[in-house]
């Protein structure tokens, strides 16, 4: 596998933390000490498959092939517009590639690096060149606006990658797991039967989160995996480049970093900008380090891509690009 | 090292504080500024070091709180 092209949408609609203090007991100075964040985009006629077939044709834009030649698409997301059809045949359709083999992955906030991980298993199959690869999200869909708590945290946006056959793959190591018993600490789109309460038989429960679960879960499994991938990967801390880790919290992240011991400007961030858009973060910082020039192309620099949340799951990737 | 000195020193390196700011008197969050994500890496790196669990549900304010707790869960060990 070799990473050919990378792009990204967000919606233009823009909801700063102090619009955010004009419809909650909230503020400014609370959200950025504790999370970094100072605006986030939410879409306002967009879907969750609108933001991935955008971001698809800005990937598209930016590689040398057709929507044609694409011989997979799979899409990461947790907020899918619908069960069936998934996001991936509608981008499919949208983009005007032909009836390949089109699927979501629901993997949460690690849906990138999951999905990044299957495509390279099936760029190894001898009739597929390249694989169209997003993380896709509205996390404003599930988010409880009356919840302070997580209503400030999320975003929304869609970015992902072009993936090539090549005989020497750029992914050199994985790391990736779930446990499901801890599955309680993140909740989002659960059916729930309101029978007693409503008109409205079933319905679905908007994301709730257990902060100090999710936090203490974070700190110990990230920098265990971020270790295990690297010695994986014959590799050092020092080797790697870039950690380009899921835009959760920055505080997060900086304590990440601590427990590597490495600079924090190993780990790049836009949360400020964006919130947490879930599977679609790590390709946006991905598809903003590009544009910015900060990583290059065919420059053989060694990422760290390493994404956590619900399930729980969590999973790392060394790359080079 | 005393429970508390091992306590202070992981209060000190997380908050980026001078030792003798951190006494048993001290509270997290009136004195120190602590907020609940520094409490929650505080008492993170107290359950790794002593290799016990503590519930953060029980009204830990100042350093002595987390000292009695500690000594607790040693004690029933």
């Amino acid at each position: 596998m070799k990473i050919q092209a990378i792009g990204k949408y967000v919606p233009e609609n823009v909801l700063t933390n102090q619009d955010l203090e004009k419809i909650m007991d909230t503020s400014n100075d609370w959200i950025v000490s504790r999370t970094g964040i100072k605006k986030r985009h939410i879409t306002t006629d967009d879907t969750t498959s609108s933001l991935a077939v955008k971001a698809a044709q800005n990937i598209l834009n930016n590689s040398q092939i057709k929507a044609t030649e694409i011989d997979f698409i799979i899409v990461a997301t947790m907020t899918p517009d619908s069960h069936s059809p998934s996001v991936a045949a509608i981008v499919q359709s949208e983009i005007g590639a032909n009836s390949v083999m089109a699927f979501d992955v629901s993997a949460a906030c690690s849906g990138f690096v999951y999905a990044l991980s299957i495509a390279e298993k099936m760029l190894q199959a001898e009739s597929v060149e390249y694989g169209l690869v997003i993380g896709a999200e509205t996390m404003s869909q599930t988010i409880d606006w009356s919840d302070r708590s997580t209503a400030v945290l999320f975003g929304d946006g869609a970015g992902g990658v072009i993936v090539k056959s090549s005989i020497e793959s750029s992914l050199l190591a994985e790391d990736i797991h779930a446990d499901g018993k801890k599955g309680n600490a993140l909740v989002s789109g659960k059916i729930v039967n309101d029978a007693k309460t409503g008109n409205d038989k079933w319905r679905r429960s908007p994301l709730t989160m257990d902060g100090r679960d999710i936090y203490n879960f974070v700190v110990k499994e990230v920098p265990n995996s971020i270790r295990t991938v690297t010695k994986k990967a014959n590799l050092e801390l020092k080797d790697i480049d870039y950690f380009l880790l899921h835009q959760a919290n920055e505080r997060l992240i900086k304590q990440v970093s601590k427990k590597l011991a490495l600079d924090s400007t190993k780990f790049p961030s836009n949360i400020a900008e964006y919130g947490n858009t879930s599977a679609a973060s790590i390709p946006l910082l991905l598809a903003e380090l590009v544009e910015n020039q900060t990583i290059q192309l065919e420059s053989g620099q060694k990422l760290l891509l390493s994404g956590f949340g619900g399930g729980l799951t969590w999973g790392s990737l060394v790359i080079t690009i | 090292m005393t429970t508390f000195e091992k306590i202070q020193e992981i209060i000190v390196d997380q908050l980026d504080k001078e030792t003798e700011e951190v006494q048993l008197k001290t509270n997290f969050r009136e004195e120190l500024e602590a907020d609940s994500l520094d409490l929650f890496q505080i008492i993170n790196d107290i359950e790794d070091e002593f290799d016990i669990k503590i519930e953060f549900d029980e009204g830990l304010n100042t350093v002595q709180d987390i000292v009695n707790t500690v000594n607790t869960q040693l004690e029933a060990k």
